[in-house]
This record gives C-alpha cells, sequence and structure tokens, in this order.
C-alpha cells in the first residue's frame, strides 16, 4: 500500500518517474489506437515483422553517427521498416507467395541481419554507453523528457491523420476492393497507415523494444474488439486501454524490485486482453457459455414437456401424473436445474400419487399449451 | 483527366481483347464482350472459370496484360461514378465492428467527397436503399449478427446508393434464402426497367431463362454471348462446362435446343 502511494507521489514529482509513466500513457495510446487497423485488417504480423525490422536500422543508425545519437538511430529505425513493408509488399506481388509467408521471410532476414549488426556495433567503443541491446527489450528508464515531445507529436500527426481520413481508412479497411471500385487511392490510403504503424513502433522502441513492441499494437485493439459496436469506438477504447496498460505497467516497476517497464506493460495489457476475452457482452466467453446453457436448458425443458404431453394423450388424461423415473427413461436425466425451472415458469407442478411415494410430476394447463406450440413447431 | 473521344458508346459495356493472368495461368483469354444498355445479363461458368476476375477486370481492380474496357464509351477510371459494384458476399470480414446502416453509407464515400464526414441527407438515401431490400429495420444492426441473405441485401444496398447506370453483382444469390433471393429479383428487374443495365454472376442454371433477359458463357473465353434464347443451348453448355454436363443432361435445366 505504501508503495503504491509512493509510486502515485512520484507520477506528480517531475522526474524519471513521471517522465515514464508518461512516455508509456502516450505510446499506450499511440499503438493502442494504430493497433485497432492491424488488427481489423488481420495484419498483427505485420506489425511485428516490421517492429523486428527496425533493429538493423537501430544499429546502422548508431554505427553512422558513432554514439547515442537517438535522431540517427530512431531515423534508422524508421528507414528500416520502410524498407521491410516495401519488400513484404513486392513480394506478394512479384511472387506467388502468401502475405504471411512474406511477411514470415523479411521478419527473419530483418531480425537477422539486425542480431549480426549489433554484434558488430558491440565491437565499437561508446557502444555501451548507448545501450543498444536495450532495443532488444526496450528500457524505460532511458527516456528522456525530450523525447516525450518526439511521442507527443507523432501521436498528433496519427491522430490528425485519422481525423482527416477517417471514412476512407474505414473503408480501406473494411472492404478495400469496394473502395478502389469507388475511385480511392487505396494503395496510397493503405501505405498512409502503415506508414503511422511503423512511427509508432519506432518511437516505441525505446520502452518496448523490437521483440515486445507488437504486443503493444495488437493487445490492446485485441482486448477493446471484445466490448465495441463501431470502429470509432474501438479506436477510442483501444487507445485508452493502450495507456492504462502502459500507466499502470510503468508504475507497476517503479515500485522497485527492478521490473523493467516493457515487459510489465505488456503483461497488463495481456491480463486486459484476457479479461475481455472472458467477460465482455456477447463476444466474452463467460457470457456464450451461458447463452449455450440457457439455449441447452430451454432444448431439455422442451424435452420434457413433450415427453409430459405425450403420455398424457396416451393415457387420455391431461393431468396424468409421471413418475420421474419414467421419464429417465424416455428421454434421458433433464439435467440439473431443468425441472426446477419449468416449475417456476409454472409449467408442470408436483403431484402426489400413493402408494407410491417417488417424486410424480403433471403438466399445468400452460405446460400443455407450450407442448402444444412446440409440436406445430413455432418457438 | 483529357476527354478521350468515346469508343463504342452504344454499350454500356464493351471489353475488347481483353486477357488476365494469374502468374502464368490465364484467367481470362481474348475476351471481347459488349452488353447493350437496359438488359439484364447472367454471366454464366463453371467454378473457376474467371466470373469474378471478369468483373474485377472491368472495375480496373485487376491490371489486364492486355485489351481494353469502355463503360458507356468511357475507360473506367472516367466512367466510375456510374458504376455500382457488390462483390462476392466472402470478400469481407462480416465480424467488423461496424452497423448495417454505416456499411451502406459507405457507398456514397466517392460523392460525400475528401475531408467530409456522411450528414442527415446521406443516412436518408442509405435509409431508403435500405428499405427497398427490406432491411429498413436492421440498420442498427451489427453486421455481425445478419445471415448471409441479409448481409447480400446489404451489400446490394450499399451499391444501390450508389445510383449507377451499370451494375456489376458477384454471385448475390449464392446461399440466401428465397426471400432474399425474390425480393433481389424484383428490385434488380425495377432497376432494369428503369433503363440501368444489370451485369450479375450467376450459378444457378435452372433460373437463367426466368430472370434474364441477356447472357454471357464464359469458361476463360467467351462461349456465347447475346439473348438467352441464342446462348442458352446444349452445345455452348457443353463447350463451357464440359465433363459436368451430365449435371445439365440430367434434366435440371432446359436449355433453348437439346439437340445440338
Ligand atoms: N488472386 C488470385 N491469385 C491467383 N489465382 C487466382 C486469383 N484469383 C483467382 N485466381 C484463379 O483464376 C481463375 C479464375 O478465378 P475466378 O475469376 O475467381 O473464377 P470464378 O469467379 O468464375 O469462379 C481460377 O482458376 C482461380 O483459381
Ligand atoms: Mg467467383
Amino acid at each position: 500500500m505504501t508503495a503504491v502511494l509512493e509510486a502515485l507521489g512520484l507520477l506528480f514529482q517531475p522526474g524519471i518517474v513521471q517522465t515514464v509513466v508518461l512516455g508509456a500513457a502516450l505510446l499506450g495510446g499511440l499503438a493502442g489506437a494504430l493497433g485497432a487497423f492491424a488488427v481489423l485488417r488481420q495484419q498483427s504480423l505485420l506489425g511485428d515483422a516490421l517492429s523486428h525490422a527496425t533493429l538493423p536500422g537501430v544499429c546502422l543508425g548508431f554505427l553512422v553517427a558513432g554514439s547515442r545519437d537517438l535522431g540517427a538511430i530512431l531515423l534508422g529505425a524508421f528507414l528500416a521498416g520502410g524498407l521491410a513493408a516495401l519488400s513484404i509488399m513486392l513480394i506478394t506481388r512479384a511472387t506467388r507467395l502468401k502475405t504471411d509467408a512474406a511477411l514470415g521471410i523479411v521478419l527473419s532476414v530483418f531480425f537477422a541481419a539486425g542480431v549480426v549488426l549489433l554484434t558488430v556495433a558491440q565491437g565499437q567503443p561508446g557502444a555501451a554507453q548507448a545501450g543498444l541491446s536495450t532495443f532488444l527489450f526496450g528500457q524505460a528508464a532511458a527516456i528522456l523528457r525530450t523525447d516525450l515531445w518526439i511521442m507527443s507529436g507523432v501521436a498528433a500527426l496519427a491522430a490528425g491523420t485519422l481525423a482527416a481520413l477517417w471514412k476512407e481508412v474505414k473503408l480501406v479497411t473494411f472492404d478495400p476492393d469496394y473502395a478502389r471500385a469507388l475511385g480511392l487511392p487505396v494503395l496510397l490510403i493503405e501505405g498512409v497507415v502503415t506508414l503511422l504503424i511503423a512511427l509508432a513502433i519506432v518511437v516505441g522502441l525505446q520502452l518496448a523494444g523490437v521483440i515486445l513492441m507488437v504486443a503493444l499494437l495488437i493487445a490492446p485493439a485485441a482486448a477493446a474488439r471484445q466490448w465495441v459496436r463501431s470502429l470509432g469506438a474501438m479506436v477510442w477504447l483501444s487507445a485508452g486501454l493502450g495507456a492504462a496498460a502502459g500507466i499502470t505497467g510503468a508504475l507497476i516497476s517503479a515500485t522497485g524490485r527492478g521490473l523493467s517497464t516493457g515487459p510489465v506493460v505488456v503483461l497488463v495489457a495481456s491480463a486486459l486482453v484476457l479479461a475481455s476475452m472472458l467477460l465482455a457482452p456477447e463476444r466474452g466467453l463467460i457470457w456464450r457459455w451461458g447463452r449455450a446453457a440457457r439455449a441447452r436448458r430451454g432444448i431439455a425443458g422442451r424435452r420434457v414437456l413433450a415427453a409430459f404431453h405425450g403420455l398424457a394423450e396416451a393415457h387420455d388424461d391431461p393431468a396424468y401424473p409421471t413418475e420421474e423415473g419414467m421419464l429417465t427413461t424416455l428421454i434421458g436425466r433433464p439435467g440439473p436445474g431443468v425441472m426446477e425451472r419449468l416449475e417456476r415458469d409454472g409449467m408442470i407442478r408436483r403431484v402426489d400419487h400413493p402408494p407410491e411415494t417417488t417424486r410424480h410430476w403433471e403438466l399445468t394447463e400452460r405446460g400443455h399449451d407450450r407442448a402444444k406450440r412446440d409440436q406445430g413447431g413455432r418457438p | 483527366m483529357q476527354d478521350q473521344p468515346l469508343h463504342e458508346p452504344q454499350f454500356a459495356l464493351h471489353v475488347e481483347d481483353l486477357t488476365v493472368t494469374y502468374g502464368a495461368q490465364p484467367a481470362l483469354w481474348d475476351i471481347d464482350l459488349d452488353i447493350p444498355p437496359g438488359v439484364m445479363a447472367a454471366v454464366v461458368g463453371p467454378n473457376g472459370s474467371g466470373k469474378s476476375t471478369l468483373l474485377k477486370s472491368v472495375l480496373g481492380l485487376i491490371r489486364p496484360v492486355a485489351g481494353h474496357v469502355r463503360i458507356f464509351g468511357r475507360p473506367i477510371a472516367q466512367g466510375r461514378g456510374r458504376v455500382g459494384y457488390v462483390p462476392q458476399r466472402s470478400a469481407v470480414d462480416w465480424d467488423f465492428p461496424t452497423t448495417v446502416l454505416d456499411v451502406v453509407t459507405m457507398g456514397l464515400y466517392a460523392r460525400i467527397g475528401w475531408l467530409r464526414r456522411p450528414g442527415r441527407a446521406h443516412r436518408d438515401q442509405a435509409m431508403a436503399a435500405l428499405a427497398e431490400l427490406g432491411m429498413q429495420d436492421f440498420a442498427d444492426r451489427q453486421i455481425s449478427q445478419l445471415s448471409g441473405g441479409q448481409q447480400q441485401r446489404v451489400f446490394i444496398a450499399r451499391a444501390l446508393v450508389q445510383q449507377a447506370d451499370l451494375y456489376l453483382l458477384d454471385e448475390p444469390l449464392a446461399a440466401v434464402d428465397a426471400t432474399t433471393e425474390r425480393i433481389i429479383m424484383d428490385l434488380l428487374k425495377r432497376l432494369r426497367d428503369q433503363g440501368r443495365t444489370i451485369v450479375v454472376v450467376h450459378h444457378d442454371l435452372t433460373t437463367v431463362r426466368r430472370y434474364f433477359d441477356w447472357m454471357v458463357m464464359l469458361n476463360v473465353r467467351i462461349i456465347g454471348q447475346g439473348p438467352v434464347a441464342q446462348v442458352f443451348t446444349a452445345e455452348n453448355l457443353r463447350a463451357a462446362y464440359g465433363g459436368q454436363l451430365a449435371l445439365i443432361e440430367g434434366g435440371a435445366v432446359d436449355p433453348a435446343d437439346p439437340h445440338p
């Protein structure tokens, strides 16, 4: 408790924690919003390929600039990401390979090149200070106050672009062929969205690193998808969840114990996904289980009513008392709660049938009506 | 864009020497096709015969290796505003988070123009199109909660708001219920009677004669084109469907000329 208060206290003092929390919030929100489009275009792997592909750019940026010059490193990362996106497009166009194969190839080739370059770069003087290996998993503590301005700039660019091209981006995401048939420049719009995703990845590298960055794109969007009914709501909620995961993760890691921020943020985002998969109304697993169980009970109830109705007709006695054992023989055990529910709904009632002491049931008027209606095939 | 002289403007759709390949395999080979305005045309052919490819090439979604297409005498880039497209239902992810009304409004996006949002008037147009297809009560429904037939009607409503003169529909009757089939065909007939041209990729040979007045039979090449009575012959069917002909001669369809 005191640790939490302490962490919250740090949040309101200008300092490293505040910088990290703000950075994580900005980045989580930015990646979350753009991730919605990656998820809906079923291009989660594109985000993964792009972020892995930035590694050689990071190393080249360092090698060329010869120091930890963040501008050079991020520019290198961005160019490498762009080259990767271009390669993916050319491979899918020029060969018979499917997109996922092209993504896989580009991801592994670029990442392998990155790892080789990383080894080379680490032999250079100054590599340790530059903390190049932190770009693998991210090192939030390295985020500077000035980096926040870069992140804000990218976030503003993304928000402005999405607001301006909202309906075009929506249509291209939903149905690119139709968009092209309407005459929209689909390739350009897709390129703009991919460019924004690449920018978000690049500015997120310091926090999350090339390996985990994709989780910040995909997890908030996957969680948001469970709750929403429109694209706008999905983008907003995804941004909100991403920012929340960023803040929570940054605060948790600020409470000490040497936890690094990026992985904690990713874990928080994953917990949000899990909770959404389980709990969301309509799409969540629990809701769907409930609906399936209700449907099963409904069907079981109908079969009980039909069986009672049939027996009553066979005995020409609407109040024919059916022994529960008879029912089980006819249609098997109705399942837990089924008889009780029917009783509560006034479809059946318990009756005594001396001298037998076992439980007997008879169909009420309502029960007969329902059974007859079901026979007619109506719901 | 400079105004080229019109080329074959007497046809709603004119296709000349069109060849389309995927890799080395031709999907369409040297297609010459003319569809006069005001007809209801069926495009039939076996699976993989290039029907969808033909529609996509006409719309400029696929770049042909040879040939050209004209819409009322104009290249597609200048004729787009007059063409409405209904893709195959399976072309999109129906789990996309959006509503029926929103999807139908997409048909107006080109007309609404850049940097502007759909307004009240656009909403009314979309509602009117939904009503034409008996879908007005579904306007606020999530598209993920529609049946196949309802999805198809939403797609057609989206094309309807385009107010096109030439409609291209890819298998609009595939796997839809009888009600949907009747609603769609009634609408297409109304459009045709208003003078629009309707081109439908159609898979059900038993209904060709009932629904259509024009026909294109296709199997990579054009097998036949013209009024249904002239094209729907046993000879053409054999040429288009080859080994699958047993099915046809089994009495499922009733070609105009049973004795070639
Ligand atoms: N995107 C594609 N890439 C490669 N081959 C394709 C593609 N689309 C279609 N084809 C092939 O082209 C041929 C024609 O396809 P299509 O036009 O979809 O036929 P239809 O609509 O008549 O069933 C088929 O053999 C199909 O396998
Ligand atoms: Mg097809």
